[in-house]
């Protein structure tokens, strides 16, 4: 059923509708309401499930852990700092194969202090072992929270994901969601069935001490895992467009590729203000295009190959930095490219938005006019010149 | 594609204002992105939310620079901020407050403002001086945007018992003063 809904309401109902059996989270910001909701679902009888109060998103964290452990479907929701402050407990429950699913509302770091939209947070997590997606608007980050279910617990991947979806401008804003139904998600995904779990009658060990004998191959394996993922999200989606009747990649999505001149390729909810200014631009004659990554991990890099090896000129958008190094996504599209006999003649790299700062038309504009230059390399757009020169002295 | 500004102050209802003014646009068959930009995160703080409407699915995510309409919630925001930024040359703003404190800076010719007393309205109906509905129900006679009961059928949604009956009481005084004023 068609519904007006904030983000944030949306993703608790889909949740619900996932029927998870212990949901843990730290209630105080940064936090959304994602988990303020779904406290209340439960409180209210709507879903037979327990939700934990915890101290800290570190605990928020061991209590999925802990519950995905013992065959429980487990959810939790966090942000910034908050998924810093889980890192530990992040990369144990990839490591431990536990299919925890998390709904990250992308946000800036600390310091300085700033509560708004970037992609800093979820970014720098990219090496935790957890499968990313990222979504583009809130109808899609709703998709994928059920792609994302039945993709970690299939047993093939046995792998956590995270659902990225922008800070504010997605969890916060409001617009027309198509929520399924009950028996439309039950018929999509089955009851968690744990291949394995912690259980007193059959007792197992999980996470144990791995000597340099064992530990190669456990890491080899999660690596591998990955690119079974790659292949098993696209069948994913196709199955999804059956029962939902929405069509998704899932790995990437193409928007006025064919033919495109320049590219730019992004994630996240920057790739609607994409979209506008690419249908402004095409109606005056320019042959400009998108490439948006759903899934930053695993990376889809035959995917990008295909859709940018045509590209005369692409420009790659980063709402992170890897500070003292290149943004991000850029290296990783570049890395694509290296040895190929095809690809673009310009890979250029720019940084927008960080912090909430307004991604605007015209800061898209900007970047498709640059292009026609050299290749720019971690350039910031809309960047206050005067603002960077204060003296100490 | 019409786009709606709100200058508020936090705490003063300006995000149940976008997702009242965006439902009664959802239940008209349209495709609202209503959405919040906060700045300090504390009651009192000035702040926008923003409605964006279009027959199809909006796309564009960056804040409003160029509205149609602009709604201010509270007039003392006008001291600080340039409220009226970027308004179309036929846009309309909505004031909250009493004619004689308001001072409205010099218009273009198609440009129009409408101020209405939405916190002694609110009082008088709801018992706190919330003006969110009142103006909303301005909005719709000076826009002509949505009709009464557009406006109507969202507050029903968004509230319940008295307060329904209030915010209902509240949004008809503002459309009746703004009717009342176009008319005059």
């Amino acid at each position: 059923m068609k519904e007006l809904l904030e983000g944030s309401m949306a993703v608790a109902e889909i949740v619900k509708l996932c029927k998870p059996g212990v949901i843990s989270a730290y209630p105080i910001t940064p936090q959304t309401h994602i988990v303020e909701e779904l406290a209340q679902i439960v409180a209210d009888g709507h879903l037979n499930a327990q939700f934990v109060n915890v101290e800290s998103e570190h605990s928020a964290a061991s209590v999925v852990l802990g519950a995905v452990a013992t065959g429980v479907r487990a959810y939790t929701a966090t942000s910034s700092q908050g998924l810093f402050y889980m890192a530990e407990v992040l990369y144990n429950i990839a490591g431990m194969r536990l299919p925890v699913i998390m709904t990250t509302a992308a946000r800036a770091i600390s310091a300085p202090i700033n509560i708004w939209n970037d992609h800093q947070d979820v970014v720098s997590l990219r090496d935790a072992g957890w499968i990313q997606l990222h979504a583009e608007d809130i109808q899609e980050a709703v998709d994928l929270h059920l792609i994302a279910y039945r993709l970690g617990e299939d047993k093939s991947i046995m792998l956590p994901v995270m659902v990225c979806m922008d800070g504010f401008i997605l969890t916060h804003g409001m617009e027309t969601v198509d929520m399924p139904t009950q028996e439309q998600v039950d018929k999509f995904l089955p009851p968690y069935k744990a291949p394995y779990k912690l259980d007193i009658e059959n007792p197992l060990t999980l996470g144990p001490l791995v000597d340099p004998e064992y530990y190669m191959e456990a890491r080899y394996a999660l690596n591998e895992t990955h690119k079974e993922a790659l292949a098993l999200i696209p069948k994913l989606t196709a199955e999804f467009a059956k029962v939902f009747g929405r069509t998704y990649n899932g790995l990437v999505e193409g928007y006025q590729l064919k033919d495109a001149e320049k590219v730019i390729v992004a994630m996240g909810s920057v790739c609607g203000t994409i979209k506008e200014v690419i249908d402004e631009l095409r109606a005056k004659g320019k042959k400009v295009g998108l490439l948006k990554i759903t899934s930053l991990r695993p990376f889809p890099v035959n995917a990008i190959y295909d859709a940018l090896k045509n590209s005369p000129k692409v420009a790659v958008i980063d709402r992170a930095l890897s500070l003292g190094s290149f943004a991000p996504l850029s290296a990783e599209v570049k890395a694509v490219f290296f040895g190929k006999t095809k690809k673009p003649q310009n890979i250029s790299s720019f940084v927008v938005g960080m912090g909430g700062r307004d991604i605007t038309k015209d800061s898209i504009k900007e970047i498709f006019r640059l292009m026609n230059g050299k290749d720019k390399q971690t350039e910031f757009i809309d960047l206050k010149p005067e603002l960077l020169k204060e003296n100490y002295e | 594609m019409k786009e709606i500004r709100i200058h508020a102050r936090a705490g003063q209802g300006a995000i149940t204002t976008a997702s009242l003014l965006g439902y009664a646009y959802f239940l008209k068959g349209l495709c609202p992105y209503a959405f919040p930009s906060f700045g300090a995160a504390r009651m009192g703080a000035p702040m926008n939310a923003f409605v964006r409407v279009d027959s199809q699915p909006v796309r564009l995510r960056s804040q409003i620079y160029e509205p149609d309409y602009v709604i201010i919630a509270d007039h003392t925001i006008m001291r600080g901020y340039n409220c009226f930024s970027g308004l179309k040359e036929d846009g309309i703003a909505i004031i909250n407050g009493k004619e004689e404190q308001v001072s409205v800076p010099k218009l273009k010719p198609k440009q129009k403002v409408f101020v209405v007393p939405a916190n002694e309205i609110a009082l008088k109906y709801i018992g706190r001086p919330l003006g969110n509905t009142a103006l909303l129900g301005a909005f719709c006679a000076a826009t002509g945007e949505l009709t009464l009961d557009d406006l109507t059928a969202a507050i029903k949604h968004r509230f319940s018992a008295k307060l329904q009956e209030g915010n209902i009481k509240a949004a008809q005084e503002g459309f009746d003063l703004a009717k009342s004023k176009i008319k005059g």
